[in-house]
């Protein structure tokens, strides 16, 4: 496990050593300026994302749960328009800002559809799906009001890490790590919560306190990771149901184990996306979606899911 | 209810509600359709339209209303009908209040044949057919993946969902592949308009409603029957897995041609069924008073964006916010009901 997260993220740095101290000052350039933050803000987004799937699968008690399908990245991307298209803000902090008030509406407008014990994953899934397309069409009016905006958000609404800088990562960095440490903490609250809630009660657990540092924890990942790199699906839904088999439903070995598998398949994707699309490249939410599409597929197609 | 029987060998039941709110929307409709025709550049009153349409006008007049308001006017409530329907027919077949092509990768799959042709500039037409093959193409391709012995409501959802995640990651990737201006054109198809649509474009899905409407309606009797459950239907002799097929292929056909007529208007086949059954208050499936539904909702959203909204506004981003609203009011009252 471990040797795969290491063994997967040495190759940029290996280039990294390589140019730093046998090439020439271009190549130098290059990798300080554009893969070194590159990797970064795709290290940051990756465990953001798998972490906050794996919360919310544990929050929602729904295998197919994931903030790309439940269209809390939509949410966050759709804030982020608003405020790019109406208010005139790009970029920066305001964009965070923006992006976590979006992911936070919806966190809890598809918690409160898919927390209830009727709410089956497919129900969850369709509920989401309808969030997602209520918010998609709400960003193709504003890209087709604005056709500046459209050329912004275009390439912003694929899911890409093209744009880092060094400046975007260290912005999104608080917001990642305290969602991280929140989401750490609910870790123990969680297993028991999936017990139910009175059993959780009789474990010493408080329920309603757990559920909103969850959803808390949820809307900084995720509301941070959009506001990064754009909205990319599959990446908090898939690297859960990798890790659950390897370390079974624990949170608090799952929870970790995520934080190292997500970011090797984000810049795994992104490796590839650059690999794929020379002489340009492929953004990297194509990728995951493109991979991780028919793993969801694979998924609901196994009968034992998509039945509970 | 009055139940009406012929020489005891046909019999049909008739909810007057429903006929009611039929033609209710019906002449509502119409009034919308000649308010539409007389309202513009070129203002006419209503009896104007009237004498027109039925050949008594000038020249000038009978150019404007045959040639550029009618094709439109005529386009958009194909659209609406055809969403409507297929809308209701979805509804059904899931057995799920959201179960619409919009959230299904139907819509989506004809967005990326049509963004295909974007890319490598094609004609309108070219873009049309494109649409409506993706469409289909995407229709098939769930079908396939979802069946197995069979294709149940739930699994059609799952696989539906994940292929419209998959095709949205492909159609965003088309959208950055073309220069700006052919993205400002796949913009504008992909929110659905029905901006200068002539007849050419209202003409296969005219074809296709003429022979999908009564095909459809007949099923009508047997879908009802399935809201039972599979055991029950197969009980009271209906063929449940080809049922399913047919009503999945009219209304996939369904789809896919009023994408290519107008683009994917959103949330009219979400919205329709869901005010048909509302306001019928019929139990079970309730298709024709849907189609009605669809074809008002598109039409007047169509003038609401086209003359009293500012700038020219298509017609999807009407239904689209109108639609989205609806979605949450819905989620919420049926969350707290309990039925979602």
């Amino acid at each position: 496990m471990v040797s795969i997260a290491v063994g997967a993220k040495p190759i940029p740095v290996t280039d990294v050593w390589q140019a730093l101290t046998h090439h020439n000052a271009t190549e130098h350039v290059v990798v300080r300026q554009l893969r070194l933050p590159r990797t970064l803000l795709g290290l940051l987004a990756g465990v953001a994302l798998g972490v906050a799937g794996a919360a919310m699968q544990a929050l929602t008690r729904n295998p197919l749960a994931d903030p790309g399908l439940l269209g809390i990245n939509s949410g966050a991307a759709a804030a982020i328009a608003t405020a790019t298209a109406l208010l005139g803000i790009g970029g920066g902090t305001g964009q965070v800002w923006f992006a976590l008030i979006g992911a936070a509406t919806v966190t809890i407008g598809v918690y409160a559809v898919g927390g209830g014990r009727a709410a089956t994953p497919a129900r969850l899934a369709l509920a989401g799906a309808a969030l997602n397309a209520a918010l998609y069409s709400y960003v193709s009016a504003l890209m087709l009001l604005d056709s500046a905006g459209l050329e912004r958000l275009r390439f912003w609404t694929v899911g890409s890490l093209a744009s880092a800088d060094t400046g975007t990562a260290l912005r999104v960095t608080p917001f990642i790590a305290v969602g991280l440490l929140v989401a750490l903490a609910t870790a123990r609250p969680l297993n028991a919560l999936a017990l139910g809630d009175d059993a959780a009660h009789a474990l010493g657990a408080r329920p309603a306190v757990t559920r909103a540092a969850a959803i808390i924890a949820i809307t900084l990942l995720c509301g941070a990771a959009t506001a990064a790199c754009g909205p990319i699906v599959f990446v908090g839904l898939l690297v859960p149901h990798l890790v659950r088999a390897l370390t079974g439903p624990d949170l608090r070995w799952m929870m970790p184990y995520c934080a190292l598998l997500a970011p090797v398949l984000l810049l795994g994707s992104d490796v590839l996306g650059r690999v794929l699309g020379r002489p340009g490249e492929l953004q990297v939410g194509l990728i995951t979606a493109i991979v991780g599409g028919p793993l969801f597929l694979s998924l609901v197609t196994r009968r034992r899911t998509a039945r509970s | 209810m009055i139940v009406i029987r012929v020489r005891g060998r046909l019999s049909g039941r008739l909810h007057p509600r429903v006929l009611a709110v039929g033609t209710a929307c019906v002449l509502l409709t119409t009034g919308v359709g000649v308010l539409a025709i007389g309202h513009g550049d070129y203002p006419m009153s209503p009896a104007d339209v009237l004498r027109t349409l039925t050949g008594g006008g000038t020249a000038a007049e009978e150019f404007i209303v045959t040639q550029l308001r009618l094709p439109r006017l005529v386009t958009g409530l194909a659209v609406g009908t055809a969403l409507g329907l297929a809308g209701a027919v979805f509804q059904a077949l899931v057995r799920n209040p959201l179960g619409s092509p919009d959230m299904l990768g139907f819509t989506q799959g004809a967005a990326t044949g049509a963004l295909v042709v974007v890319a490598v500039g094609g004609s309108s037409a070219a873009l049309s057919g494109s649409a409506a093959l993706g469409g289909v193409m995407t229709g098939l391709l769930i079908y396939l993946v979802a069946w197995r012995r069979g294709v149940h409501g739930y699994r059609l959802v799952l696989v539906g969902i994940g292929t419209s995640a998959i095709l949205t990651g492909v159609n965003g990737y088309l959208l950055t592949r073309v220069p700006l201006m052919s993205a400002s054109r796949a913009m504008l198809w992909l929110t659905g308009s029905l901006d200068g649509r002539g007849w050419s474009d209202a003409a296969p899905l005219l074809t296709a409603l003429a022979v999908l409407v009564p095909t459809l309606l007949a099923c009508a009797p047997a879908l009802r029957m399935t809201e039972l459950g599979d055991d029950a239907a197969s009980g009271l002799g209906v063929d449940v897995h080809r049922l399913r097929m047919l009503l999945l292929t009219g209304a996939v056909l369904l789809v896919a041609l009023s994408a290519a007529a107008a683009g994917p208007v959103p949330f009219v086949a979400l919205t329709a069924p869901h005010l048909a059954r509302r306001l019928t208050r019929a139990p079970g499936v309730t298709l024709l008073p849907a189609a009605a539904i669809g074809a008002l909702i598109t039409v007047a959203a169509d003038q609401l964006a086209l003359h009293a909204l500012p700038g020219q506004l298509p017609v999807g981003v009407v239904t689209g916010v109108i639609g989205g609203g609806y979605l949450v009011w819905l989620l919420a009252t049926e969350r707290r009901a309990g039925r979602l």
